[in-house]
């Protein structure tokens, strides 16, 4: 885990192209919404919902592209790509390493936000 | 700024994706209104008027593919602009967008200047459209405009069942020798506004005006479930708007004016006569001829509205109405049974 979990300069763009007060207002949106999408994604490949997996994958990918979480954004996508049939197919390994990713990117934003 | 104040709905299931673009578009200048599903845009689009659509396609209840598809069925929404704003993976999925009728596609995450630009050209082509309907309907009435839109030009007619109305104003050429050309026109043009309003109140078309004459046509090109009844009570309106007409203009000091006005239903060929460069859409027939013998007729019989047999049985009853001698109508084998309006 060498990359940042924050891409400074993706975020530093989004801050002069929306506004550093706006961008707080969007943070707090990622911080609220995501912790749904990882138990979507969790529960999704419990019933082996591949649509709702698929889905839910694809919304933490988009949100963490938003704030240059790259790391998490790749992770996210590979999920969304192989879906639930992937061979092998996703473990609680895979899972949990995301979750873990998506720790870090969380952490790194709180951080930025209250700076 | 020609999009200045423009009104976008952004629809995207993804809270800060929704945040993002409205706070982008929102400092360009526009006003935004947020949904969070297809489901929720669909009937935001169907309940007020919009300028541009912003679709997200990933989305639980209705995806942005289904979105496309409806907008297309929608005879009010189809030309709406959309922009596709979308992380969804595959060339694939970004053909089938455009293939849906999408204008545009931007991949997430949405470079502002990019999309800046792509909403002002989208809303730029809307103007221009809206400018070219503004124009079609300007000079061959709405209906026309719709029919032409959704059934493309073509010269030639159709034989459908319709009631024709002729109208004019008793004793206009004595009255144009009376008055100044400026105060004819301005006569006219009252004339114009009050009858083109309860015309199209009920239903109806002008097709054609000339000089203090004017044709109108109820169930063409658009079908009317009751056209003779529709007619009919735009008649009595025209009638009532004369008679208001007329307290003006003799509380200014000028002689009242009459309409005289022919009605008949049956059969008519209606379509586009002309060239294929300039065209007017009409309807000719029998039915169109008795229309114009009908209203001739008025002077005659000193009634103001005329109806014949066909558009009688349209009524239910409810309009007072008294039979005049069948007329041997020039070009008419039989005689015509003739009914009045009792008005006024």
């Amino acid at each position: 885990m060498n990359q940042p979990a924050i891409d400074p300069t993706t975020y530093a763009e989004l801050q002069a192209t929306a506004g550093a007060d706006f961008v707080l207002e969007l943070v707090d949106a990622f911080l609220d919404e995501t912790p749904g999408m990882m138990s979507a994604l969790r529960s999704a490949r419990a019933t082996a919902d591949a649509a709702g997996f698929r889905r839910a994958a694809h919304s933490i990918k988009s949100n963490a592209n938003t704030f240059g979480a790259h790391t998490l954004a790749a992770m996210a996508r590979e999920f969304e790509l192989r879906g639930l049939d992937a061979d092998p197919p996703p473990d609680d390994a895979a899972i949990d390493a995301l979750q873990a990713e998506l720790d870090r990117a969380t952490a790194a934003l709180t951080g930025l936000r209250d700076g | 700024m020609a999009e200045s104040g423009a009104r976008l709905l952004v629809v995207d299931d993804n809270k800060v994706n929704r945040l993002l673009l409205a706070r982008g578009l929102e400092m360009q200048g526009h006003r935004l209104a947020l949904a969070e599903n297809g489901r929720v845009a669909l009937a935001m689009l169907r309940s007020e008027p919009f300028d541009l659509l912003i679709l997200d396609i990933e989305m639980p209840e209705m995806d942005g593919f289904e979105v496309l598809e409806q907008l297309k069925t929608d005879r009010r929404l189809y030309d709406l602009p959309v922009i596709v704003t979308s992380s969804v993976e595959g060339l694939a999925n970004i053909v089938r967008c455009i293939e849906l009728g999408a204008e545009d596609y931007l991949s997430k995450p949405v470079n502002a200047v990019l999309l800046k630009a792509r909403v002002s050209a989208s809303l730029e082509k809307k103007r221009l459209r809206d400018q070219q309907k503004d124009l079609v309907r300007r000079f061959a009435t709405s209906e026309v405009a719709q029919d032409l839109q959704q059934s493309g030009f073509s010269l030639g007619g159709r034989r459908i069942t319709a009631t024709v109305m002729f109208s004019d104003i008793r004793g206009f050429t004595t009255l144009v020798e009376q008055q100044s050309p400026e105060e004819t026109i301005e006569l006219l043009n009252a004339y114009y506004a009050l009858m083109f309003d309860a015309i199209s109140g009920q239903g109806g078309v002008v097709n054609q005006m000339i000089g203090d004459g004017l044709m109108a046509i109820f169930g063409a090109p658009l079908p009317l479930a009751d056209h003779g009844a529709a007619a009919v009570r735009a008649a009595l309106e025209m009638t009532e708007m004369i008679e208001l007409l007329n307290a003006e203009r003799v509380a200014a000091g000028k002689p009242p004016i009459a309409i005289g006005i022919g009605i008949a239903t049956g059969e008519v060929v209606a379509g586009y006569t002309g060239t294929q460069a300039r065209a007017t859409y009409t309807c000719i027939g029998d039915t169109v001829n008795l229309a114009a013998r009908l209203e001739a007729h008025t002077k005659v019989a000193q009634h103001a509205v005329l109806i014949d047999g066909p558009t009688r049985a349209c009524l239910d009853g409810a309009v007072p109405i008294d039979a005049l001698e069948a007329v041997q109508f020039k070009g008419k084998a039989q005689p015509v049974e003739v009914f009045a309006l009792r008005v006024g």
